[in-house]
């Protein structure tokens, strides 16, 4: 047990934080509906996210049908073709990641884990989500609307996103742009509850070092969020008035059909800076909750404590601070001087020191483990190979004189899914099996989950590892049809139509999920307190599900930190972090 | 509570030094930052977001400024007001300037009398303070008003670089809008001085929050936000 040296802090008279005041709801509507429980937030935001995941589910089975099988989708044309990829692109990175990684586990997670009774502001809190729900509405909207949603490509690159010829021009980029501001607007609220609840606002006895690594994970990533979504939201606005009222921030001097447009004097690269300082930071809003998550799942299903908490810890930091120092590899060749290449190569490559921490480390707390092959622990051990994967192959894509050649090329696209596509996804779906039994009182159905878990894993490996090879043989990304490409060989074709019918059968192994989700809530066996046998705070709650505020009358005290596994001389394999002694007998005695 | 395993490592009345309480206090139970309420942390967390936000919006006003190959206007000259028959080059900005920095006194003061309880003065100089933010926004929007009339559009303007106006327009406008949020914050505060909410505790009508003569300080610490901004803007766009 890793009981850390506190200093004079741990001496000090405890602040009285009994100003942390919940709000008791009065009627069904603001119990369930108009909720302030971060509970029901976290269950909103989880359902909301999942639900606009499915139509990018739906979109990517349309572009994989268009890639693998040209022509055979009427309905499907090159602008169409655009508008699911962007779409698809930006929800999934967007509005089901984010906002399930930090709306919804961090709002379930973070009072639950650290002892509290709520969030710091369950007002603002709650504000967050129906900013959320508004963001989503109109996003959606924008595929009804004349023109259709925008085919700009999820990076929305000016000048090409607000100009003619680009499907969505008419209206979808201006609703895809507002939609992003309403959702940078509504994750601040959220995202300074987080911080907030995280510094101020933890049980007795739990600091900082005893925190379980899922919240690390989540308040580092929101603080990421909060530094990193400004950029996006300033880049959001002026391209805003680019489109609306005609200035040329990011727009130069442009010719279309043989007339000169009144834009000029603008600078697209500002755009792209602007992006991206908000674009790689994403990458690790999204990978450092799943990193989190990840450990405490591998830590707990092998009953096992975590290798190396401390350096687990600071990888996690460290990942964090280097994510803002790397944001131009993603520009290589939008043309920039060579020694700023250089420079962000090297930060790039040095990022891979934090990471490759955190996977020896894994695998350490794998290591010579009680291994029990239950359904989060099969998505975490695939998440870690997932991860690995991908990440090697950003070592090539780091480099600028590598990246060059495979820059839009599939070998991209396949990077990108491995590790922050798939990868994170692995997790959600990890901690949703492992966390669902104390949202509904039942578990998953074990037999749905492995047929869920093997199509997911195995499909997930079919469908991207080929495309690395696609990518060095030179397809181009975001190309509607590669036929006549004389540098293509025509076998692609062949290669293309396996992933396409992989990736359909991926899909509906998903839906299996979700009837799943859908089916246990009334059917699962009944989970008890605490099925995994887990210490940390939220499976020693009172109740299953735990009722408002928590924890009953009075809150739970920290004696230890999250990963007392099979620790000798103790009665159970597992201390709950509220268990003073390592018997329940001496924890009676004590109290 | 007695069960803890915190102990002390040394006898409490030595100093640890400057490095070892910063790392007490990150270490700490319960809080990070002792003696700060979360509301108050919370202010200065979101101040920390907009910070970012203002900054990009002014980075990105310096990179259009540097990109655009046609000259940029001179502030001196556009921003100059005729008076008196004299043309004097940024007058109206440096009052603007002297109005919201004076802002910031009124509300420090405003504070300080908060905290000692002393309703009627905290009350009339947060009234004080939004009556000089007030006159702040209202010399802007004549400010924006002669531009327009001079033909400055954020598309374009008579003497140089478009970027000019559209940078103007936004940033001024961005700034514009926070002043004017933090008038209206501070009015419905100072109502609850007034009022005595603050004395008993009254709940929030949306938040349920007890009222504390805390929240006229986190209203002055986005307020003093605001005017620092407010000189970084003056700084690279008027005297640059």
């Amino acid at each position: 047990m890793a009981d850390a040296q506190f200093g004079a802090a741990g001496a000090l008279p405890r602040a009285d934080l009994d100003d942390v005041e919940l709000y008791h709801p009065h009627s069904w509507l603001t119990k369930y509906v108009f909720s302030q429980d971060a509970k029901i937030i976290a269950v909103q935001y989880s359902c909301t996210a999942l639900a606009i995941g499915l139509v990018a589910l739906v979109l990517s089975w349309l572009v994989r049908l268009q890639l693998g099988f040209p022509g055979v989708a009427s309905f499907i044309g090159p602008k169409e073709y655009y508008q699911f990829i962007t779409m698809h692109g930006m929800i999934m990175v967007i509005y089901l990641l984010t906002a399930l990684f930090l709306g919804g586990f961090g709002n379930y997670l973070i009072p639950l884990m650290l002892g509290a009774r709520d969030m710091v502001f369950p007002y603002v809190n709650m504000l967050s989500y129906w900013i959320y729900l508004l963001a989503v509405l109109v996003l959606v909207a924008s595929f009804f609307v004349p023109g259709g949603p925008t085919g700009a490509g999820w990076t929305l690159y000016p000048p090409q996103a607000i100009l003619a010829g680009t499907p969505g021009q008419e209206w979808g980029i201006v609703l895809m742009l507002v939609s992003l501001i309403l959702f940078i607007i509504g994750f601040t609220m959220g995202g300074v509850n987080y911080v907030v609840t995280v510094l101020q606002a933890r049980a007795p006895g739990m600091t900082l070092m005893r925190m379980p690594l899922t919240i690390w994970g989540i308040f580092t990533a929101t603080v990421l969020a909060l530094l990193a979504f400004p950029a996006l939201f300033v880049g959001a606005v002026m391209m805003l008035l680019d489109r609306l009222l005609g200035t040329s921030f990011f727009m130069p001097a442009i010719v279309e059909a043989g007339q000169r447009l009144a834009y000029g004097g603008g600078s697209p690269i500002l755009f792209q800076h602007l992006f991206w300082f908000f674009g790689h930071p994403e990458v690790y809003i999204v990978a450092l909750p799943a990193f989190g998550i990840v450990s405490d799942l591998i830590s707990t299903h092998a009953r096992k404590n975590i290798f190396g908490y401390r350096m687990m810890v600071w990888a996690i930091v460290a990942i964090g601070a280097l994510s803002f120092v790397v944001w131009a590899h993603h520009m290589y060749v939008s043309g920039m001087n060579p020694y700023f290449g250089f420079f962000f190569a090297t930060t790039t490559l040095v990022i891979a020191i934090p990471t490759a921490i955190k996977v020896y480390n894994w695998v350490l707390t794998l290591w010579r483990g009680d291994i029990h092959l239950t359904l989060p622990m099969l998505f975490a051990l695939a998440f870690i190979v997932t991860f690995l994967n991908g990440g090697l192959t950003g070592l090539f894509l780091g480099n600028v004189v590598v990246d060059v050649p495979l820059s839009d090329t599939l070998f991209v696209v396949a990077h990108f899914h491995m590790v922050m596509g798939v990868a994170p996804i692995l997790v959600i779906f990890g901690g949703l099996y492992h966390w669902y039994p104390k949202v509904t009182g039942r578990m998953l159905d074990e037999r749905l989950g492995q047929l869920h878990f093997w199509a997911t894993f195995l499909g997930a490996y079919a469908i991207f590892f080929p495309m690395h090879y696609l990518g060095l043989m030179g397809v181009p990304r975001r190309y509607f049809d590669i036929e006549g490409l004389g540098f293509v060989t025509p076998s692609v074709a062949t290669l293309n139509a396996f992933i396409s019918i992989v990736a359909f059968l991926v899909g509906a192994a998903q839906i299996v999920f979700l009837v799943n989700l859908a089916r246990s809530r009334t059917h699962g066996a009944p989970a008890g307190g605490n099925p995994w046998r887990a210490t940390t705070l939220e499976w020693q709650t009172p109740e299953t599900p735990p009722a408002h505020g928590n924890w009953g009358r009075t809150l739970p005290v920290v004696y230890r930190w999250p990963y007392d596994y099979s620790v000798p001389g103790a009665d159970r394999d597992f201390v709950p972090q509220n268990q003073p002694g390592l018997t329940r007998a001496e924890a009676g005695a004590a109290s | 509570m007695t069960g803890l395993t915190l102990r002390s490592s040394r006898p409490p009345e030595a100093d640890p030094g400057r490095w070892r309480r910063l790392s007490d206090d990150w270490s700490a139970e319960r809080q990070t930052f002792r003696g700060a309420s979360w509301r108050k942390a919370m202010m200065w967390i979101f101040l920390l977001s907009d910070t970012f936000v203002f900054g990009c919006f002014l980075l990105a006003y310096m990179t259009v400024r540097m990109s655009t190959t046609v000259p940029w206007p001179n502030p001196s000259e556009v921003f100059a007001l005729e008076i008196g028959g004299r043309q004097l080059p940024l007058i109206l900005i440096a009052i603007m300037t002297f109005v919201l920095i004076s802002s910031s006194g009124t509300m420090a003061m405003a504070v300080a009398f908060g905290y000692r309880r002393d309703r009627t003065r905290t009350a009339l100089l947060m009234l004080a303070t939004a009556i000089l933010g007030a006159t702040f926004v209202g010399m802007q929007a004549f400010e924006w008003t002669k531009l327009i009339h001079e033909g400055v559009r954020p598309w374009g303007n008579p003497w140089g670089a478009d970027q000019f106006g559209s940078t103007f327009f936004m940033i001024t406008g961005f700034h514009g809008t926070h002043v004017s949020i933090g008038v209206i914050v501070l009015l419905v505060i100072a109502r609850k001085v007034w009022r005595g909410d603050f004395d008993h505790g009254q709940r929030g009508f949306f938040t349920s929050q007890p009222g504390r003569y805390e929240n006229v300080e986190i209203a002055g610490l986005y307020w003093h936000f605001v005017d620092l901004v407010w000189v970084f803007i003056f700084a690279l766009f008027y005297l640059w």
